[in-house]
């Protein structure tokens, strides 16, 4: 069964370091889902696309533009990637707008891998405090390993065991775990599967 | 199929002048604008009830209502919504039974939770039970019109005993009731368990989204036993700006829309148009645009416009209502009444349900005792 892998950026940037960042960990988890026999299929949200669809959205109360068929794309994900840049010293406000209209539930479950870029590796902790605490709130289920990316680690292979390559690998294979082993239920379709109306009007 | 307008009762700056107009004024401009509606042939005259600023909305759409009724003949009167979840549906079921009797059965009434969070502690509620009101409400309304004397306990109100509630519906006929949601699943259900209306006011969504809420409650509608899907009677909203050159009608509405508080500073005006039911345009482009409706949603029996909003003076709604009622709606009327099977049925009526029960029955309540006095039949 093919898993479908989400990667959702906020970089700016083209080409964007962030939109790169994202890129590795798709291929990772891509990786490692293959060596436990599973195909994967990779979609990329660009949010800097989206960004005027975004705020338009914001303004009038329902998904305009292109910004449908993305929510469409992460409520249809098997695990996702949601990377982006360090604005002062949290997610960037592109990234914050676009997961504030994602609605109740539609990551409840979902496996994500925090990732972030940033000048400086004394940001790095921006996946703990900020990223991390949005997606639990969002019912997500992140993995252990985020990876952040500092503008030095693009430029240095790092100590084998620990350099960029190896955390992204390293979360790669924690999200596809996760992925892999997931029962894609996702949240009850109120449309579907609609709550009966006795059940309503006995207070159920 | 009927046709008709519905006002959020909105006092909005006119930006092209700066004027705003006074409360006063646009009470009395909902008035002329409900009139002009029966003279240009218009079947539905709706309002919404609000209770905050800058909304001139009746905070009882019945007194408002009946002003209308008084100076109207033809024309329903509904509502736009009735705020099933803040209101007692003890006053809801005597004030819309007196507006019955009042306008000789011309009115009906949708139902809404409203759109302002904080209307629910001004009436003693809570926000988080809006839905739980909505359905303990409307059970009890439905058995306040239906049943002569209530004894009944629910969470949200105190227990009734023995009551009936005044006047009786007319000819033993309570009025149709439609339940408008745009976005709660739950209200679809309602409106199909008890084979009422469904009334999706799209005015800010994409045509998917409607078709999502009007196809569930068919669905449902279907399963509850009254009819197939495509007899469910549904309603949709719109809103439309129009000159005889499509052209003026964007240049002249532009102004409205880049500054309105519901439309302003966000999407353009063509990505608007292009993404929810609002047409500027001709009448020929508002006659094509809304003919198209059925095709998403099936065959519908009610489509109300909003046109006394964004400020617009009274002139121009006057304008709008001589073109909607001239040129628009009847060309709507003949597509829609062409492409109709005979089995969907016409939006019920006080008239059609009336014949539905077999015929009126006056249920007036006379007292049993000397001092209140004994029935017509009995004293003579």
């Amino acid at each position: 069964m093919t898993r479908r892998i989400v990667v959702v950026s906020a970089g700016l940037g083209q080409p964007s370091s962030t939109r790169l960042l994202g890129d590795l960990l798709a291929t990772a988890t891509t990786d490692a889902l293959l060596e436990g026999g599973m195909e994967a299929q990779v979609e990329v949200i660009e949010l800097r696309e989206l960004a005027h669809d975004l705020t338009n959205t914001l303004l009038a109360g329902f998904p305009t533009g292109g910004v449908r068929p993305a929510l469409e794309t992460l409520a249809g994900a098997d695990a996702v990637v949601a990377v982006t840049p360090v604005y002062q010293g949290s997610y960037s406000g592109l990234f914050k707008i676009f997961f504030d209209i994602v609605e109740r539930d539609v990551l409840r479950g979902t496996p994500v891998v925090l990732a972030a870029t940033g000048g400086t590796a004394r940001h790095s902790l921006v996946l703990e405090y900020a990223l991390r605490p949005l997606f639990t709130h969002l019912g997500a289920t992140t993995v252990g390993t985020g990876v952040f990316a500092a503008s030095e680690d693009w430029g240095s292979a790092g100590e084998a065991d620990q350099g960029l390559t190896a955390r992204v690998r390293r979360a790669g294979t924690e999200l596809a775990a996760l992925a892999g082993a997931r029962v894609g239920s996702g949240p009850r379709d109120p449309f579907a599967d609609p709550v009966p109306f006795e059940e309503l009007l006995s207070g159920g | 199929m009927q046709f008709g307008i519905f006002t959020v009762g909105d006092v909005t700056t006119d930006p092209t002048t700066g004027r705003t107009p006074t409360e006063h004024e646009r009470i009395k401009a909902t008035v002329a604008i409900a009139k002009k509606a029966e003279e240009v042939g218009l079947d539905v005259f709706a309002t919404g009830e609000h209770h905050n600023p800058p909304f001139a909305a009746p905070a009882n759409p019945t007194v408002l209502l009946a002003n209308i009724a008084a100076q109207t003949d033809r024309i329903v009167l509904s509502t736009a919504t009735t705020l099933i979840t803040t209101n007692d549906p003890v006053r809801l079921a005597e004030d819309y039974a007196y507006l019955q009797h009042l306008s000789d059965g011309r009115v009906d009434l949708m139902m809404g939770r409203g759109n302002t969070g904080p209307v629910y502690p001004w009436f003693g509620k809570d926000i988080r039970d809006g839905i739980p009101l909505a359905i303990e409400n409307y059970a009890l309304l439905r058995r306040l019109w239906t049943e002569e004397a209530v004894t009944w306990s629910g969470k949200h109100r105190t227990p009734l005993q023995g009551f009936t509630s005044t006047p009786r519906p007319l000819d033993g006929v309570p009025p149709f009731v439609w339940h408008g949601s745009i976005r709660s699943p739950e209200i679809a259900e309602q409106a199909a368990y008890y084979g009422d209306g469904f009334f999706h006011n799209n005015i800010f969504w994409p045509m998917s989204h409607t078709k999502q809420m009007v196809a569930l409650y068919r669905r449902r509608f279907e399963h509850y036993g009254h009819g197939t899907a495509d007899q469910a009677i549904v309603g949709l909203g719109g809103q439309v700006f129009m000159r005889k050159n499509s052209q003026d009608a964007v240049r002249e509405f532009r102004p409205y829309f880049d500054v309105a508080p519901v439309y302003g500073h966000g999407p353009s005006m063509e990505d608007f148009t292009r993404e929810t039911p609002l047409t500027v345009g001709s009448p020929q482009q508002v006659i094509e645009r809304y003919a198209a409706m059925a095709d998403e949603v099936g065959d519908y029996q009610r489509q109300l416009f909003l046109v006394d909003h964004a400020g617009l003076p009274l002139s121009t709604v006057m304008d709008q209502l001589e073109i909607l009622g001239g040129e628009v709606v009847p060309a709507l009327r003949r597509i829609a009444d062409a492409r109709r099977p005979a089995h969907v049925p016409d939006a019920p009526t006080h008239a059609s349900r009336v014949a539905a029960a077999g015929g009126g029955h006056d249920l007036t309540v006379h007292g049993v005792d000397e001092v209140t006095g004994a029935s017509p039949e009995v004293a003579r």
